[in-house]
């Protein structure tokens, strides 16, 4: 029962683990470039929710100051993965960007056959 | 497309909203939720929204391609312009306040400079990113 | 007044650069600007070495903000040293990139390098010099993203597929960083890093922390390619430009291989790493792995950029031999090897480089017999190679000899023949290049092949004799690396 209980309680932190575990094992084991880009970017985002849930504390209100309220929840983490989920739109943009230009340089996405035309060379 | 009367009618009552919503958000930014990143999202929303409904040639010809190039660098060089300001006025490299008579309003003058800053290369890139890919091949 | 606001210059020039090459459109004006620039910044870094080494430890605060509430630019000997190296690299190849770069990259695209090139710099000083966990993220992330972008600009079409693999491990590493950094800004509350370390005290076992710690470990490990991480190395460095090349492969790992040290040492400090968990014999075990395996990959490879390529995996397990041996001699060894290995590995490929202006190929076999049209060149690939195999009178062997000493200061005697027999295996490899390019008939590409510009083989030559110079003068190298392990392995920060 109480272990029961210790899972509902961390249920956020079973969320980021299954969408990091899920992104994470889409990189690895699809062929498709914009696949395993989607992967990456689902990976990127479960960190998102690694900082941003914590930062929430409850009964806090929004951080900007009043004589109503004491408790605030924590603005930095929205700060930081404000500039994580910058540098995730880069990157994905990045990797579209050179999918576009493999597509057009070798005529396919699918990793194995590009590998195999390579050795072919 | 182009004879699509509800779809253009409707783009041109909307994105004039867009535009005064995105310059909200933008000088919103020192006082409450908002800023730069944020404005630099829907102006970059609105030129797509126009180039979705109207065709990329004609945003292409309001925004052209050259200056949304140059906007990328362009507000990295007003961010990175306004710490080397505070440099000059002996302070650490983008402390703000020595900008305005005392720290605070320093601060908050500081804060609207760089987000413009952040407005512009947020926009650009958003926008050059569109237009890259759009085009691509088209050519 | 200048000499106070040097760490965020150091950051800011290049920056700044880069918008300006943006700016402009012809590849010559930004030639120039990032010339400049880079001709700037090793003074600075010099400058920072001095007041450190005379004053101490530097903490700057970026906007005024008190640490460790704002970001703190925070320079110790350790990451002096690395800014000095990084920069110095930087200034010496922007004179050879010019006529290299018009040669690979095409006119309308020269701009844009050099200020992807400067973006690059920009973001691995930014690594060696902030105090800030997540703000080294950022520039991890800066120096990537212009990483990716100047591979991708290689002439071969598979340099966009070495982009895109490098782009995938490069984001899984630092997103694995980014984990190691929430879980500990989750229980310190903190990421300026000296503040962490304090915060860590008491807490050190805990599982979150020590989640952290791999994580953290894994993702800078595949950024500084340690070996079993290192499949995105081999392909990038083949395919990239030249000039890219040379930059990288002298810079990029050794950053990452800093900011590795940085968090062992003085965040996680010296009893969790080695009392309380086995981060020794991991990194033992996988640094032989490295010397052994990389090497004799290396031997074995006909494109002469990867063969280098392999050698750098082997070399950075020397680097990383110095966190397994544990102890100051040991450490200050892997800290100068990261020193050493830069300037011959650039040296080796700038030759590879001007070679391939003159032939366009750096395949072994069209290599055959050049050093009777470019003596100059081959023998800097001569010298360059001895420093590889660490032949005494060379960089090279003031690295192993430190890496000696500490390994029998540990007792450990077969360590010491395993660092002997791993350079046995560069002698295969350097060697075999070295016996085609003197020895044999020349190729019909290389019979028409000439010594490069001055522009390209003054750098060249300038490295190469610091390769000899530093084998006997340590006072910069080993002298710096023996303060900087020093610093590390009592705590300092």
């Amino acid at each position: 029962m109480n272990l029961l209980q210790e899972i509902i309680a961390h249920y956020n932190h079973w969320i980021i683990i299954f969408l990091m575990v899920s992104g994470l094992y889409i990189v690895v084991a699809h062929g498709n470039m914009i696949k395993k880009l989607v992967g990456l970017s689902l990976f990127q985002t479960s960190v998102y929710l690694l900082y941003l849930s914590p930062g929430k504390i409850l009964g806090g209100t929004p951080p900007i100051l009043s004589d109503q309220f004491t408790v605030y929840s924590n603005p930095l983490p929205h700060v930081l993965i404000l500039t994580a989920i910058v540098v995730g739109v880069a990157t994905i943009a990045l990797g579209l960007a050179l999918v576009v230009r493999i597509n057009e340089a070798f005529g396919t996405i699918e990793e194995d056959e590009i590998f195999a035309e390579d050795e072919d060379e | 497309m182009k004879l699509d009367v509800v779809f253009r009618i409707a783009a041109k009552i909307f994105i004039p909203f867009m535009l005064v919503f995105a310059l909200y958000v933008q000088f919103h930014g020192e006082l409450g939720p908002g800023g730069g990143f944020q404005a630099g999202v829907v102006a970059a929303a609105m030129v797509v929204f126009y180039a979705i409904i109207f065709g990329l040639e004609s945003a292409q010809k309001i925004v052209p391609p050259r200056v949304v190039e140059l906007m990328v660098p362009a507000g990295v060089g007003i961010f990175a312009g306004v710490g080397v300001v505070s440099l000059l006025l002996g302070e650490n490299y983008l402390n703000y306040s020595p900008f305005g008579g005392d720290s605070q309003h320093g601060q908050e003058y500081g804060i609207i400079l760089v987000e413009i800053g952040v407005l512009v290369t947020v926009t650009g890139t958003l926008v050059a990113i569109f237009y890259s890919f759009v085009g691509r091949g088209r050519e | 007044m200048i000499s106070a606001h040097l760490p965020a210059l150091q950051v800011v020039l290049p920056l700044l650069g880069a918008v300006v090459c943006a700016f402009l459109k012809r590849g010559s004006w930004a030639w120039l600007v990032a010339l400049a620039v880079s001709l700037v910044l090793p003074a600075i870094a010099l400058g920072l070495l001095y007041q450190t080494y005379e004053g101490g430890t530097i903490s700057y605060a970026l906007g005024g903000w008190r640490p460790p509430f704002g970001i703190e630019y925070r320079v110790d000997i350790f990451n002096a040293f690395v800014l000095v190296l990084v920069s110095v690299i930087g200034a010496v190849i922007m004179p050879y990139a010019k006529r290299s770069v018009e040669h690979e990259i095409p006119e309308d695209k020269q701009a844009w390098f050099y200020a992807i090139y400067l973006l690059c710099l920009c973001g691995l000083l930014g690594i060696a010099i902030t105090g800030d966990a997540f703000n080294a993220f950022v520039f991890m992330e800066i120096s990537s993203l212009a990483t990716y972008a100047l591979i991708a600009m290689g002439r071969d079409r598979r340099a966009l597929l070495a982009a895109y693999q490098y782009l995938i491990m490069g984001t899984i590493g630092a997103t694995f960083y980014v984990i190691g950094v929430g879980l500990l800004y989750s229980m310190t509350g903190t990421l300026n890093l000296a503040d962490m370390a304090n915060r860590l005290a008491g807490i050190e076992d805990s599982r979150a922390v020590l989640a952290a710690l791999a994580f953290l470990t894994v993702g800078i490990s595949l950024k500084l390619a340690l070996f079993p991480l290192h499949v995105w190395l081999p392909n990038a460095y083949a395919y990239a430009p030249s000039m890219a090349t040379v930059f990288l492969s002298a810079t990029a790992t050794k950053v990452a291989v800093y900011l590795l040290l940085r968090y062992f040492f003085s965040v996680f400090g010296v009893s969790v790493i080695y009392a309380d968990l086995p981060v020794s014999w991991i990194f033992l075990v996988l640094s032989i792995a490295a010397m052994f395996g990389a090497s004799l990959v290396a031997v074995f490879q006909a494109n002469i950029k990867r063969m280098l390529a392999y050698s750098s995996v082997a070399q950075i397990g020397y680097i990383t031999l110095g966190i397994a041996i544990a102890n100051k001699t040991g450490l200050a060894g892997g800290i100068v090897h990261l020193f050493n290995h830069a300037i011959m590995k650039a040296a080796l490929f700038m030759a590879l480089g001007s070679i391939f202006f003159r032939i366009g190929s750096v395949r072994i076999e069209d290599l055959a017999g050049i050093a009777k049209r470019m003596p100059v060149t081959a023998g800097v690939f001569v010298v360059g190679g001895l420093g590889l195999i660490g032949v005494p009178g060379t960089a090279g062997f003031i690295s192993k000899w430190y890496l000696g000493l500490g390994a029998i200061e540990n007792g450990w005697w077969w360590l010491l023949m395993l660092i002997v027999l791993s350079s046995a295996i560069a002698v295969l490899y350097v060697g075999r290049v070295v016996e085609v390019m003197w020895f044999r008939e020349p190729s019909p590409v290389a019979k028409k092949a000439e010594e490069p510009p001055l522009s390209m083989l003054l750098p060249t030559l300038l490295l190469t004799f610091a390769t000899i110079y530093f084998g006997f003068d340590t006072f910069l190298t080993a002298h710096m690396a023996d303060l900087a392990a020093q610093l590390l392995l009592t705590g300092g920060r």
